[in-house]
């Protein structure tokens, strides 16, 4: 394939895929240690009914509203959560089963009974994202990237996605200390005068951030894959944290790039002439290397108790 | 004996006796949905002793710690340290938690863990240097666990795993050590170490208190007691309030009076 | 069209699903309970999710072998195969790796969902694909549905429904006590198995009126609503099989009444309205009487330690406990006791000595258990008990009884 053909189509769903893998991936890692896993099950199917709800009061589809109602729809989430929790001493799998159906419902109910044909959002691309549709038209080669005329025209879905790759890197890397001695004991982390709960917060607001981003282009449920598969097989190749940051990074790289290529020339290799769902397959890949990890990895076995 | 003890405490001025303890608390009420924990406890630590703190199981022993350090919210009362705020005194304060408080699968080594207790001086993005290695490594050998540095912290037993937590308190260089069931499932080598690192801090003038279950070696440890069951029982040094009243008191009928017979008490 | 609905009258095929619906909600709402109890409710997320490449991959099959892909009872068998799959490999996660189990389902329902989107894009390049509707599978359609697939809705939710009804008796002793079942000789391992087999036959069922995203949202609404409104565990299951029935009566009813509404969503809604009546308005666990409650239990616990404080002669710091002994008039603003104050902190005393002597002593170990403090020392022993405490105290001693 030459620069022609894939600067303008294959480079940005591929960037993008890779970025929105990565800077999911990278929250991921403290929500499996926390086990929290399921957090960012919850965030990512209720940024939808934020995404909608921002659209309706907006009326246009652009990346701060956006964000704004997805984050928001995300705290909602946790409140309703903890207040479900303990009001009801409800265990918190089921408080989270709970809050965000009925969100997710609301959200698709929304979507449905309102019209959005002049802007891109409907509920399959809600569910599985459009990767293929991220296109730079502007660009003719690789010669193009250092073109500012063509540049411009790149796909807002990969600026907004770096932007928040860089961001969600930021916060891991400023706060790493504090993330990594609360997430390992909460109790000593308070008496050193961290305030634990704002951090957690921190951690679920930046995950719905990652979410928001890689929603258009892999859709609210294959989100989940990237949140945990990665960092979920990088548990199982190392015991050191630091070294489980760098796996997931890879893991997440590599499922982005291989599903990406395997849904694109894949079924033509096959025989058939149309691709499939690249962020299905980008979810099948990162799932094979979790399998992999599962029967191979050299650390997949648990080595001390677990905390009462 | 306690209620007239608590008033005689009352008719004093309760600045005095704040200004120099190391840790006093006032009027604490801590309660897990609609029942109390800890009731209404005041406690007032002795500079430059060790003291322990016992009571049955579920007494508030630990919530107490907790909720003096802020780590639970009480649902009234206060604690000062050094007669200040908690907030303006937390440098001077290593906690050591309940081992089994943690996830010992976390994917850290053990060097990594006693690094934790260096976290004040290393803020969020300061480089761990040279002579911070060697100060955890210092911190690693008084509790004669340097040669488990390298290790992950999952392969250790339940004895090392207790040094590790007491190594990163004594990274942190406070002036009051606050340890939660410090000798809970330990081997007898562990225990030895870890009471003779405690008295060696004691020695410095530095606080112990200690959450301790084991009533038989109260007399031998330790040169302070005070006695919780939700409310305080008694509080003092052990030649005079660790008595068989006071432990009837504390336990009631849980404690079986052949029990107290085997202790060695001082005259109560 | 509303009441329409609800009263059945809207045509043959919505009569049936409704009716499908409702029987389809009683039976996910009592398994649904047995799975809430044993702290399991999110793993019925990983097998829903689970069943989509299933779904597809016998559509894929049944054209292959040139029969008709949309064959409603052969895409559920799919479904229950890659949903069992689905089950097998949270298991096997959580017991062969470190791995915790919240990671576990999250991987499989992410990974499982994924292959099934990637497989419904291969069913939309096949040419007998185009007009599948598998998608409605995801969110659940009822618009349009065929005779036949309708009957499969009704009798599948009743032949669920009678399962559950079957196997209650085990299922509600494994969750409620599973050490008590297992002593009696229940094999506890078979039992929840049995009770995430119905699981999956919910989900099953529940396919094509709910959709697989949010069919989850049928095993656990009803049951925390229940919990909300009871404590006895026994009552759980029976206000959940109401609420769920409820749920999926309407739901599927105002769906059909309206246009362009995917019925999962709706049915969803209407138990999380049921919820939230709960969340707000339980007489114990509901918002507002916790709140109610907090504020009572916070000043009866400043109250207390504020007579206490009067009787000991002790300043007060709290200012809350200031203002509650003031306004009930046992203490002046400047903190010292009132004339009824007085009385009623010496009572205070009174009442925590005589707590000392029932808790030192073994013979009132069943009362010493009940003290925290607050507990007014009458409500647990009798008048003559007291006066045999007091005697032993030794005189009023200056305080009045």
């Amino acid at each position: 394939m030459n620069g022609a053909e894939f600067v303008p189509l294959s480079l940005p769903p591929l960037l993008i895929g890779v970025f929105a893998a990565i800077a999911c991936a990278l929250p991921g890692n403290f929500l499996v240690l926390r086990k929290q896993a399921l957090i960012g099950d919850a965030i990512s199917h209720v940024v939808l009914p934020g995404i909608v709800v921002a659209f309706l009061i907006t009326g246009s589809v652009s990346t701060w509203p956006m964000m704004i109602g997805a984050a928001g729809a995300s705290i909602i989430a946790v409140v309703l959560i903890e207040a479900i929790r303990r009001l009801g001493r409800i265990e918190p799998g089921a408080a989270m089963g709970v809050a965000f159906t009925a969100m997710f419902a609301a959200g698709v109910l929304l979507l449905e009974q309102s019209d959005t044909s002049s802007v891109h959002l409907d509920v399959e691309h809600a569910l599985y994202g459009n990767l293929e549709s991220l296109i730079w038209l502007d660009a003719l080669g690789w010669q193009s990237l250092w073109d500012p005329v063509a540049l411009a025209g790149l796909p807002p879905e990969l600026i907004r996605m770096s932007a928040t790759l860089v961001a969600v890197s930021a916060f891991v890397w400023i706060f790493w200390r504090p993330l990594k001695i609360s997430t390992f004991d909460e109790g000593f982390a308070r008496t050193l005068g961290m305030r634990t709960n704002l951090l957690g917060l921190a951690l679920v607001a930046v995950a719905a951030i990652a979410a928001v981003a890689a929603f258009d282009a892999v859709g609210s449920i294959i989100v989940i894959a990237m949140f945990i598969c990665p960092p979920a097989a990088a548990r199982l190749m190392t015991n050191r944290l630091e070294a489980q940051i760098m796996w997931s990074i890879v893991f997440a790289t590599l499922s982005a790039v291989l599903g990406y290529l395997a849904a694109g020339f894949g079924p033509q290799m096959l025989g058939f002439s149309n691709a499939v769902s690249a962020a299905g397959m980008i979810a099948t890949v990162s799932g094979l290397i979790l399998a992999l990890t599962a029967v191979f990895g050299p650390c997949r076995k648990r080595l001390g108790a677990p905390a009462v | 004996m306690s209620l007239e003890l608590a008033a005689n405490q009352g008719t004093a001025p309760i600045a005095d006796q704040v200004d120099d303890s190391p840790l006093a608390i006032r009027g604490m009420t801590v309660s897990y949905g609609q029942k109390p924990v800890v009731f209404s406890v005041d406690m007032t630590v002795t500079q430059g002793a060790m003291t322990a703190i016992v009571g049955p199981n579920g007494a508030g022993k630990s919530t107490l710690l907790k909720a003096a350090l802020g780590i639970v919210k009480p649902l009234s009362g206060q604690s000062m340290i050094y007669g200040q705020s908690l907030k303006s005194q937390r440098h001077r304060i290593a906690y050591v938690p309940q081992r089994a408080s943690v996830d010992w699968d976390f994917p850290t080594r053990v060097i990594d863990v006693v690094l934790m207790g260096l976290y004040r001086e290393l803020g969020l993005l300061r480089r761990i240097r040279p002579r911070h290695h060697d100060k955890a490594m210092a911190c690693l050998d008084r509790v004669g666990m340097t040669d488990f540095a390298e290790r992950q912290i999952g392969q250790l037993s339940g004895g090392q795993q207790q040094r590790v937590f007491l190594a990163r308190a004594l990274a942190q260089e406070a002036d009051l050590y606050l340890l939660d069931e410090p000798f809970a499932g330990v081997d007898a080598a562990t225990e030895k170490a870890i009471i003779s690192v405690l008295k060696g801090l004691r020695d410095e003038g530095k606080t112990v208190v200690a959450v301790h279950h084991d009533l038989s070696t109260v007399n031998e440890y330790f040169d302070r007691v005070f006695m919780i069951n939700t409310r305080k029982i008694a509080e003092g040094s052990v030649a005079e309030a660790f008595t068989a009243a006071n432990l009837e008191k504390t336990y009631g009928g849980r404690l079986v009076t052949g029990q107290i017979d085997q202790l060695d008490l001082a005259a109560g | 069209m509303l009441w329409e609905a609800l009263f059945l009258q809207l045509g043959y095929n919505a009569t049936l699903v409704t009716l499908g619906a409702c029987f389809l909600g009683v039976a996910a709402g009592v398994t649904g309970t047995f799975l809430f109890l044993r702290k399991r409710a999110l793993v019925s997320d990983a097998i829903s999710h689970a069943t989509l490449p299933g779904v597809a991959l016998a559509f894929i099959v049944m054209v292959t072998f040139g029969g008709d892909g949309r064959h409603l009872i052969g895409l559920l068998l799919g479904s229950a195969a890659s949903a069992g799959i689905g089950l097998l490999c949270v298991s096997w996660l959580t017991r062969y790796t470190r791995l915790a189990e919240d990671a576990a389902i999250g991987a499989v329902l992410s990974v499982f969902f994924g292959f099934g989107i990637v497989l419904l894009t291969i069913i939309q390049s096949m040419s007998a694909g185009r007009q599948a509707g598998l998608e409605g599978f995801l969110l659940g359609s009822t618009a349009g549905m065929l005779w036949s697939d309708a009957i499969v809705i009704l009798i599948g939710g009743l032949a669920t429904l009678a399962l559950v009804l079957a196997f209650r008796r085990p299922m509600s002793l494994v969750a409620f006590d599973p050490e008590f079942a297992a002593a009696n000789g229940m094999n506890v391992a078979r039992i929840d198995l049995l009770i995430m087999g119905l699981a999956m036959a919910v989900t099953v069922v529940g396919l094509k009126i709910v959709g697989l995203i949010l069919i989850v949202a049928m095993l656990i609404i009803p049951p925390v609503t229940a919990r909300f409104w009871t404590d006895r565990t026994d009552h759980v299951s029976l206000i959940s099989g109401i609420v769920g029935g409820v749920s999926g009566y309407v739901g599927a009813g105002l769906s059909a009444s309206a246009p362009n509404v995917p019925t999962g969503p709706i049915i969803v809604l209407v138990s999380f309205a049921l919820f939230c009546v709960a969340l707000f308005f339980a007489p114990n666990r509901g918002v507002l009487a916790a709140v109610l409650r907090h504020f009572r239990f916070q000043h009866r616990v400043h109250m207390r330690q504020g007579l206490l404080a009067l009787a000991q002669g002790q300043p007060i710091y709290e200012k809350l406990t200031l203002r509650l002994l003031q306004r009930a008039g046992l203490a002046r603003p400047d903190g010292v006791a009132t004339e009824a104050g007085r009385a009623r902190a010496a009572k205070a005393l009174r009442d925590e000595k005589r707590w000392e002597v029932v808790r030192a002593d073994q013979a009132f170990e069943g009362a010493a258990a009940l003290y925290d403090g607050l507990r007014e020392i009458e409500t647990v022993l009798t008048q003559d008990q007291i006066t045999e405490i007091d005697h032993r105290i030794g005189g009023p001693a200056g305080v009045p009884t």
